[in-house]
């Protein structure tokens, strides 16, 4: 079968020009490439945070304030003795950043578990029940979101004191609305399903049919939840340890690494850059595999 | 209408005082305000007149009582601190966060609905991928750390712009650009998914077949029906901003109801922030019946629903 | 001739390979005339419409010998030119009225702006318009409905605003993909007879695609029968179903139930196999699978269209001469 050897349409005076004529070039699956650069990033930080004592570093506590604010190896000034420079207690800047991951990673760890049992009881009970415990739920859910976060962590802090425990503790108890609502959402439609309405008439009790028919099918979407929420919680930790009242000094929390380093900032810019560079490339790592993993999930669940 | 708009607003009173009973007894409960009044250095006795003289040792709930009583009356308390009426503190910085949550907003919606129209148009090309780089970027970057680098390149380096007070209009541009850096992913995103959507409709096919120019069926046909939902977000997310400018007003000293609000915390001054937690709660819950309004507006088959 | 268009063929580039969903299709139509194109789903009959609109989905692209409408020249305009004259000299209604018009913008909105798009009228003269041809559409209240959203319609309503909003700028040709598809059975009659009756008044040619041979029989001059691509049988519509000549379109027309004929108890005749995809390097009889009369020649080779005399023509080896039978 030949084709007539005829002009071809014609191409669009410029790209894009109509919609009608859209150019579109081959898409890499955005799920499986994110998935890979995140989870390796973030496996990697996990990794040096987790072997961190056994690594040759200095101690992060130690301070020295004969070598304060060195500047780091590719400064003129510095060396290899403190590959990133000391901070204005003469601390190493190496070492406090590896520690300081330590940090962030268990916050972000703890705070999402705790959060998420919260969330999730609260979504399943809501989407499972309906009526008034559903409605109940859905209003502490509203006033959980009209609370402004901060500030109300900020002065629970402020009077109990602050401490790694407390800033955990006070995330973890006010960060699950996300769990809810997601957790409500497919609780909803799991139980119009048909194997549900099954295992009742067959005589199941409801926590069995929670436990055994809700939860697993819900766990993909509360998964992309949680990965997001690890970044929520390590940044609201970080914001609050900049204002001074998340984790204190001298843990080497990045938040409160940046802190300390504001004053002078314009004259050694690397104090405050080589922290939040840190706590950007985590993050950053966290929402790229968070991302893979949801659009991972889109593709399954429509199957 | 009129029903559906008074169950809301009461809502919305009954979700700003819960947040303020929580908030209440959070600052009461987790510590002992009256030490945290009255410094490291007091004495027991000092102590125990602080108490008394701000009812700090009766009940609980007679306090909130107390407190709520004068609230709908209008009376917001007295700051420990300021000494002056906190209606009156928040009445002059409630318009600066306004004015920094209106900037950022718009900020925010004038960068990513065309971009996210733009990456909607060309999935799949470097301009699609700027755009969802950009907004990877934005929501992995820590507000206050951006903010800082703002200052040091903005502020000093370059020396274009003010980075403390807020005298000029010019003092709101580096804290609405913090803001707005953040605020900017979701509602690009949004956009994008939902011009996606919506370009694949058949009344953009009819469109096409009208021979309407390319302007007018992504700005005019697509866009009304893909920006309904960028609208009522947006609206949430001017609530959020509000809540968490606490961190870019004290960086920028901006005078404004997060600055107050992260000053009278470190002071103990609770009378200004029980009244600040609930006017932000309020001020949010109108916000979200805002969004909800707007998207019925907005939205013809929602107007279809009720005939 | 208001459309010509020969050689047209539309290539899809796929992983696997090139998909050719159109193939070789020559289609013409006079001023007044209606050409129906029939087939069953998937044998590429949207798609040719599509391409002669110039609407293809973005991968497809489309190639021709010929393709004019109204004396333009299709295969040398730009895309700028071409959506001028859509809406305006070749206008296109489609199958689903409930989706193909905006929910958010009035029926007057809607068809006021292909005119004002077009013409240089202003809002008054544009809305003037709009209420003749609602009315003219059988619509009732034609004013109060201008001021309507699509979503207070009936289906059937909205297709007469479809038909109306075609007509605004009185085209030379409307092509109307499966317009009565969707629609009650009462109302498909009156939909039909409505386009009669508007082709008379405006003179215009109407290319009709459907799958039911009821509505070629109905309301089309001449008739196209395509299948998996190809344009198998073509003639004017009363000869071809009082006698089809391929295979295929003999296979239709016996399917279609007959009181009397198809009584309880005996099976209704059918056409065996399905539609297959076809790809470039396909080769012979598209048919062939299915066909009751194959023999050898149809496995390979091309088969040309050969023309019968009385306006018909027939894509099948069973009508080639035997000399020079394909190769």
């Amino acid at each position: 079968m030949t084709v007539s050897s005829s002009t071809l349409a014609p191409a669009p005076a410029r790209d894009g020009e109509d919609p009608a004529r859209m150019r579109r070039r081959p898409f890499p699956r955005p799920g499986n490439s994110s998935i890979a650069i995140g989870a390796t990033i973030l496996g990697t930080i996990t990794l040096i945070a987790l072997a961190a004592p056994w690594l040759g570093l200095a101690d992060p506590y130690d301070s020295n304030l004969a070598i304060r604010h060195v500047p780091p190896v590719w400064d003129s000034v510095g060396s290899w003795q403190h590959p990133l420079g000391t901070d204005h207690l003469g601390r190493d800047y190496l070492s406090r950043l590896v520690y300081g991951a330590r940090i962030s990673l268990l916050v972000g760890m703890v705070v999402t578990v705790m959060a998420g049992c919260i969330g999730t009881t609260l979504g399943v009970l809501a989407g499972y029940f309906g009526g008034r415990i559903e409605a109940a739920i859905d209003f502490v859910i509203t006033v959980r979101l009209a609370m402004p976060l901060v500030l109300i962590a900020l002065a629970v802090v402020n009077v109990v004191g602050s401490s790694l425990e407390i800033v955990i503790l006070v995330l973890g108890l006010l960060l699950w609305e996300r769990f809810a609502v997601v957790a409500r959402s497919t609780t909803q439609q799991i139980r119009s399903q048909e194997y549900v309405a099954a295992a009742r008439a067959v005589g199941c009790s409801t926590p069995r049919i929670i436990l055994l028919e809700i939860l697993p099918n819900i766990y993909g979407p509360l998964i992309v939840v949680a990965t997001l929420e690890i970044a929520h919680a390590i940044l609201l930790e970080a914001a609050l340890s900049f204002l001074g009242l998340g984790v204190p000094a001298p843990l080497p929390s990045w938040g409160l690494m940046i802190a300390e380093g504001k004053d002078v900032m314009y004259f050694s810019p690397w104090v405050i850059t080589i922290p939040g560079a840190a706590l950007f490339v985590l993050i950053l790592s966290i929402n790229l595999l968070g991302d893979g993993l949801r659009d991972l999930n889109a593709i399954e669940g429509r199957n | 209408m009129l029903e559906f708009l008074l169950r809301r607003v009461v809502l919305a009173l009954a979700v700003a005082f819960a947040v303020s009973i929580i908030a209440f007894s959070l600052l009461r409960l987790s510590g002992d305000l009256a030490q945290e009044l009255a410094g490291a250095n007091a004495t027991a006795l000092d102590v125990q007149l602080l108490r008394e003289a701000y009812g700090l040792d009766r009940p609980l709930w007679a306090q909130y009582l107390q407190w709520a009583g004068q609230v709908l009356r209008g009376d917001l308390g007295r700051s420990v601190f300021f000494d002056e009426p906190v209606a009156d503190l928040l009445a002059a910085r409630l318009p600066v966060t306004m004015r920094l949550g209106a900037f950022a907003l718009v900020l925010a919606l004038v960068v990513a609905i065309p971009l996210g129209i733009l990456a909607a148009m060309r999935p799949g090309t470097w301009v699609d991928r700027i755009a969802l780089g950009t907004a990877l970027v934005g929501q992995a970057m820590p507000t206050f750390w951006f903010a800082l680098l703002l200052i040091v390149v903005f502020g000093v380096k370059l020396r274009w712009l003010p980075v403390s007070g807020n005298d000029s209009w010019r003092h709101f541009i580096l804290p609405a650009v913090t803001l707005a850096y953040f605020a900017m992913p979701a509602l690009m995103r949004l956009t994008r998914a939902g011009m996606l959507e919506v370009m694949s409709a058949d009344y953009i096919r009819t469109a096409r077949a009208k021979g309407l120019r390319p302007s007018s069926i992504i700005l005019k046909h697509a866009l009304r029906n893909a920006i309904i939902p960028v609208v009522s977000v947006a609206a949430v997310q001017l609530g959020f901003m509000l809540g968490g400018s606490i961190v870019v007003e004290s960086i920028f000293a901006l005078h404004g109801v997060g600055y107050l609000g992260w000053i009278s915390v470190q002071r103990a001054d609770f009378p200004v922030v029980q009244a600040i937690v609930l006017v932000l709660s309020l001020v949010f819950v109108m916000l979200t019946l805002l969004a909800d309004l707007l998207n019925a507006k907005l939205d013809p088959r929602m107007r279809g629903s009720r005939r | 001739m208001v459309l010509r268009a020969e050689g047209l063929n539309v290539h899809i580039p796929t992983v696997h390979g090139a998909l050719w969903p159109v193939r070789n299709v020559d289609l013409s139509i006079a001023p007044g005339e209606t050409l129906g194109i029939v087939g069953e789903s998937g044998c590429g009959k949207s798609l040719t419409s599509l391409a002669l609109m110039g609407l293809l989905p973005v991968r497809a692209r489309r190639h021709a010998d010929v393709l004019e409408i109204a004396g333009n020249d299709l295969l040398q305009l730009e895309e700028k030119q071409m959506s001028n004259l859509r809406g305006d000299t070749v206008a296109m209604i489609f199958q689903d009225p409930m989706t193909s018009l905006n929910p958010a913008y009035t029926v007057g909105e809607q068809l006021t702006e292909v005119l004002r798009r077009h013409t240089g009228a202003s809002r008054r003269q544009a809305l003037g318009r709009a209420a003749e041809l609602l009315d003219r559409v059988g619509i009732d209240a034609s004013r109060q409905r201008l001021a309507m959203y699509p979503y207070e319609l009936s289906g059937g309503l909205r297709q007469r605003v479809m038909i109306a909003m075609a007509l605004m700028c009185e085209p030379q040709l409307l092509i109307a993909d499966e317009p009565t598809t969707a629609l009650d059975v009462t109302i498909q009659l009156q939909i039909l007879d409505l386009l009669v009756s508007l082709q008379e008044e405006f003179g215009m040619a109407l290319l009709i695609i459907t799958h039911d041979f009821g509505v070629v029989a109905r309301i089309a001059n001449n008739v196209a029968v395509m299948y998996a691509g190809e344009v198998v049988e073509h003639g004017p519509v009363g000869r071809v179903l009082s006698d089809p000549l391929h295979p295929y379109t003999r296979g239709l027309l016996s399917c279609i139930p007959v009181s009397g004929v198809h009584t309880r108890g005996r099976l209704l005749p059918t056409i065996p196999g399905q539609v297959s995809p076809v790809f470039r390097g396909a080769d012979g009889c598209g048919f062939r699978n299915r066909c009751n009369r194959v023999f050898d020649a149809c496995e390979s080779g091309e088969v040309p269209t050969r023309f019968m005399g009385d306006g018909r023509s027939v894509r099948c080896l069973l009508y080639e001469v035997a000399q020079g039978a394909a190769s």
